[in-house]
Order: structure tokens, then sequence, then C-alpha cells
């Protein structure tokens, strides 16, 4: 295992913005955390890599983490430096982790730019949205991580480039051994790019495990019922299924289950007992059996 | 179906580069015509274009007839926008209540039904006091769209209507836009780069690439059998 995250908590002016998070991340392998705005999915993880908002308390955070993690960003235009050429970050990065500048060249060939010398010439704005996360990609892996986390690395990328920079991490991951984390809120986009998967709800991990299970066979409500309001999922002509209400904020107090207010199948246990995470699901009453 | 709102030719220009090369297109009343197209392809510019917002180089717009440059407020108040960016869309600082008046002042009419106007969107009346900073995201969505529809507009024009919006409030949204569409005969334009969206929400579709429109069709059938090399890749990719 490369990294163990074991009850991660973040609070932030007494809030809870993140109430218990646990993740095993492993080499060559990708697992996607995934939730809706408010879950604590973002801020999990910069809290692991030290970058938690200014006079944040977090508790659990696993020791000499920050050591081999790197992070690519949403937006590579606003990672990357407007004023400096592709080179000079790449070069910069490998000189600062000890590496030779002449590696730079071959970052931009492992991220699939394989006119890296002509391109370590260009400045971010030169080049097209997926060229800028290729290279914002390459930057990361100029410090040879072990750890790759990846933060909705495809939102600001057009629909044609979203697969082709899913399928670059992945390949990263199996062919460096490298473990990625990838933050997305889009449970149909981690299908084929993820081994893992963990579920966000409300500051707390709702459902975890094999990516190809959780999203054929879901067991916890929130996760079906995501799955099932997603266009992709439904044909034309009807209406979306939807979850009722919303996301409850960090200072609205839940009782019991943080999801039984939206939840189909609540039962009186759910208004009174928060359920634990047991075998991958954090639900008094899941669906189907223990994988 | 009539014509109601009809691009010829129109091109875009800024400076020295063409952004929209000579487009034509057609809504008809009551119809929900998509156009997908990546970022850079001219959709946004095109939409300014067909709003009367943006100076046409070359090319006419019009709206039941009408030249949509220079149109009288009456002309303009037909065909709303609602554009993606929901946190700029409304004044932090102005209640939801002058959100939606403010359409009524604009356009000299007398402020009339708020209350109907939030239930259309399916939200409560207690919402006119409170602020946008108050509300979340999906319900801000919705007071845009109220504000859109507060002077009974034939024609919305929706610019990524759900892309900034979480999974579970998009589905809330996309049913909203039908049923709206059904109860009061509206036509849409709708610009997203999800084809999810647009196979949800629209019968035909525009397909645009560097400037120009590539391909068009019944959306099931440019969703199932693209022609065009560049709607190949996009629906591979999706």
């Amino acid at each position: 295992m490369t990294l163990a995250v074991q009850g991660l908590r973040v609070e932030l002016d007494g809030l809870p913005l993140v109430r218990d998070f646990s993740l095993q991340l492993t080499a060559g392998r990708v697992h996607a955390v995934v939730g809706e705005s408010g879950s604590g999915k973002t801020i999990a993880a910069l809290s692991v890599l030290g970058l938690e908002p200014h006079g944040a308390v977090v508790t659990n955070r696993p020791a000499a983490a920050r050591a081999g993690l790197s992070m690519v960003l949403q937006e590579p235009l606003s990672a990357l430096n407007p004023v400096l050429s592709v080179g000079a970050q790449l070069t910069e990065t490998l000189l600062v982790h000890g590496h030779p500048a002449s590696r730079a060249v071959e970052l931009l060939a492992e991220v699939g730019i394989s006119d890296g010398a002509e391109r370590l010439r260009f400045f971010p704005h030169q080049l097209s949205g997926g060229q800028r996360q290729r290279v914002a990609i390459a930057c990361a892996l100029a410090a040879s991580p072990k750890v790759l986390i990846a933060d909705e690395p495809t939102t600001a990328l057009d629909a044609s480039m979203r697969n082709v920079i899913l399928q670059l991490l992945r390949t990263l991951a199996r062919e460096r051994g490298l473990a990625v984390w990838l933050i997305t809120h889009d449970l149909h986009a981690v299908r084929g790019a993820s081994d893992e998967v963990t579920v966000m709800y409300a500051g707390l991990v709702v459902e975890q495990g094999a990516t190809a299970h959780v999203l054929s066979a879901p067991r916890h409500p929130y996760t079906a019922a995501l799955l099932a309001s997603n266009p992709a999922a439904n044909a034309p002509g009807r209406a979306l299924p939807t979850i009722d209400g919303a996301v409850p904020l960090a200072r609205e107090l839940v009782g019991g289950c943080r999801f039984h207010p939206r939840c189909s199948r609540r039962e009186a246990r759910c208004t009174t007992e928060a359920p634990r995470l047991v075998d991958g699901v954090a639900c008094h009453f899941p669906a189907g059996p223990p994988r | 179906m009539s014509v109601l709102l009809e691009a010829r030719d129109v091109v875009v220009r800024y400076g020295n580069r063409e952004a929209v090369k000579g487009v034509s297109l057609q809504l008809h009343r009551g119809e929900r015509l998509g156009l997908i197209g990546e970022s850079g392809s001219g959709k946004s510019s095109l939409a300014r274009a067909l709003l009367g917002l943006e100076p046409l180089a070359a090319g006419s717009v019009r709206f039941d007839g009408q030249p949509m440059h220079g149109a009288p407020p009456t002309l303009r108040r037909r065909f709303q926008p609602v554009f993606q960016d929901v946190g700029a869309a409304l004044d932090p600082r102005m209640s939801i209540r002058s959100s939606l008046e403010e359409p009524f002042v604009i356009h000299r009419q007398p402020v009339a039904g708020l209350d109907a106007l939030l239930a259309q969107v399916q939200l409560p009346p207690e919402l006119l006091a409170r602020f946008p900073s108050e509300l979340s995201v999906g319900q801000r969505q919705r007071v845009n769209l109220a504000r859109a529809l507060a002077l009974n507009p034939e024609a919305l024009l929706l610019d990524e209507p759900v892309s900034a919006l979480d999974v579970s409030v998009q589905a809330h949204v996309l049913n909203l836009l039908n049923a709206l569409a059904a109860s009061r005969a509206l036509s849409f334009f709708v610009i997203t780069h999800d084809l999810h969206v647009i196979a949800h929400l629209c019968t035909r579709v525009l397909v645009m690439f560097e400037g120009r429109l590539v391909e068009e069709g019944p959306v099931t059938q440019v969703l199932s059998a693209p022609r065009h090399a560049y709607t190949q890749q996009l629906i591979a990719s999706r």
C-alpha cells in the first residue's frame, strides 16, 4: 500500500468539513473519490497534502504524507505560469527535486506529447486545453511522486478530451507504478477510469469498493440514486429520477444517518443512529449481500 | 411549424479572426434545438449574435421576421438568455424579490405574479425575502430561469444550463425545463458540450466546428449515426 488515510477529520471554525474519511491507495491503481459539492472530497485531499485552509484543524493526517505526493488541479491555465515557457516550468520542478533538466522531453513523451523538444519553447497560451493539462501532469510527474492527486482534471476540458486524459492517468498509474487519487463529481466518468471508488456524502464516506462492483450493484441508497439520476443512465423522453432535498451544509445538524432525510429506504433507526462503514458501505439497510 | 428565429450567413469577426464563418439556421416555434461543439468552435459568439448582442460582420438575425440587431425591448424580451454561471447571474446585494422585479422595471411593466413565477420553477414564495448567498446552486439556477420567464418569452437561449450543477441537481433542472417547454410551448436554443443534455432536452441538433456548422439533424439520428468526423469523435468520447 502506498498511502493509507484513516479517520481523517477537518474542522474549520468549529464546523466539520470532513467528518470521517478513510482511503487506501495502491501503486499502479486509480482510486476515484466521488461526491457532490460540499461532500468534502477536495478538502480531504488538500488536508492530506497539508494545504488545508488557514485555521483548519486536521485530525488523523497521515504522518509524513506530503513527501511523494503531487497534485494536478482542475484548471491547467491557472496552474501553469503564463509567463514561463513549458520547458522553464518543467526544468524548474526537475531541478528542485534533484533530477537532470534533460528529462523534460522524456516527461512530455510520457504524457503523450511527442514533439516535446519543440513544445518546450511554447507558452501555456499557445497550447490547447488538453495539451495544457498534459503539461500540468508532466510537471506533477517531474517530482517523481508515488501518489498523484488529480482534482477534477477534466472539468475545464472539452468533452472530446475527457476520456483521453482519464486514460492517460490510468496508463501512468500502471506503467510508473503510481497511485492515482482521482477526485470527481461524476460517478459515470469513473467507470472506465478507476479501479476503486469512494463515494462521499456530507463529509463522510458512504460507500467504498471496486469500481466495477459499486457501479453495477451499488449498496448505499445515495450511490444508487446518484447513478439513477444521471442523464447518461436514462433514455430520453422520460422524466429523470431525482433525489429530493439538498445536501446538508456543514453547519446543519442531522441526527442519525446524514442522508436519512433524503432516503427512500429510511426507517426509525436511521433517524437516531449514525451507521458505520462496514464491508464498504455506511448504511443500516444496504442493498444486496456484502461483496 | 413556423420559423421563430432565423440566422442567415452570420459572420462574427474579432479583429482579423473570424469566430463565426457564415452560419445559417432556423429555430421553429415550439422547437427545442441544440448546438454542440468544443470550446473555441464559435458557439458562444453565435449565441451572442443570435441575441443581437454581438455586432455582425455579415449576415442577418431575425426574430419573428424582425432584425434582432438594434431591436426594441419589446422584441428582445420575447427571446431571453439563461447563462451558465449561476453565481454571477444574480446580483449578490439584491434580494430574490428585487432580482425578479428587475425585468418588469426594465421593460416598464407592472410587477405581478412573483409567487406564481417561483411556483413555476418549483420554489416556495418564502425565498423572495432571501439573498442569493442563502440559496443552493440549484435554487439559484431556478431563480435565473424564473427571471428569464418573467416577461413571458417565446424562446429561451440556454447556455450550458446544467453544467455548473451537481449531478443530482442537474436531473431536477432538466425535468423542470422539459415540463416548462411542454406547458408553455416554449422554444429552446440549447448550447452545451454535454451530449446527454442534448439527448434529454432537444429534438434537433446542430454541430459546430471551427466556426461552421458541420452537421445537422434529429438528435436520435446525429447521436446514433453521426456523419461528420468531428461528431463521431465527440460521440465516441462520451
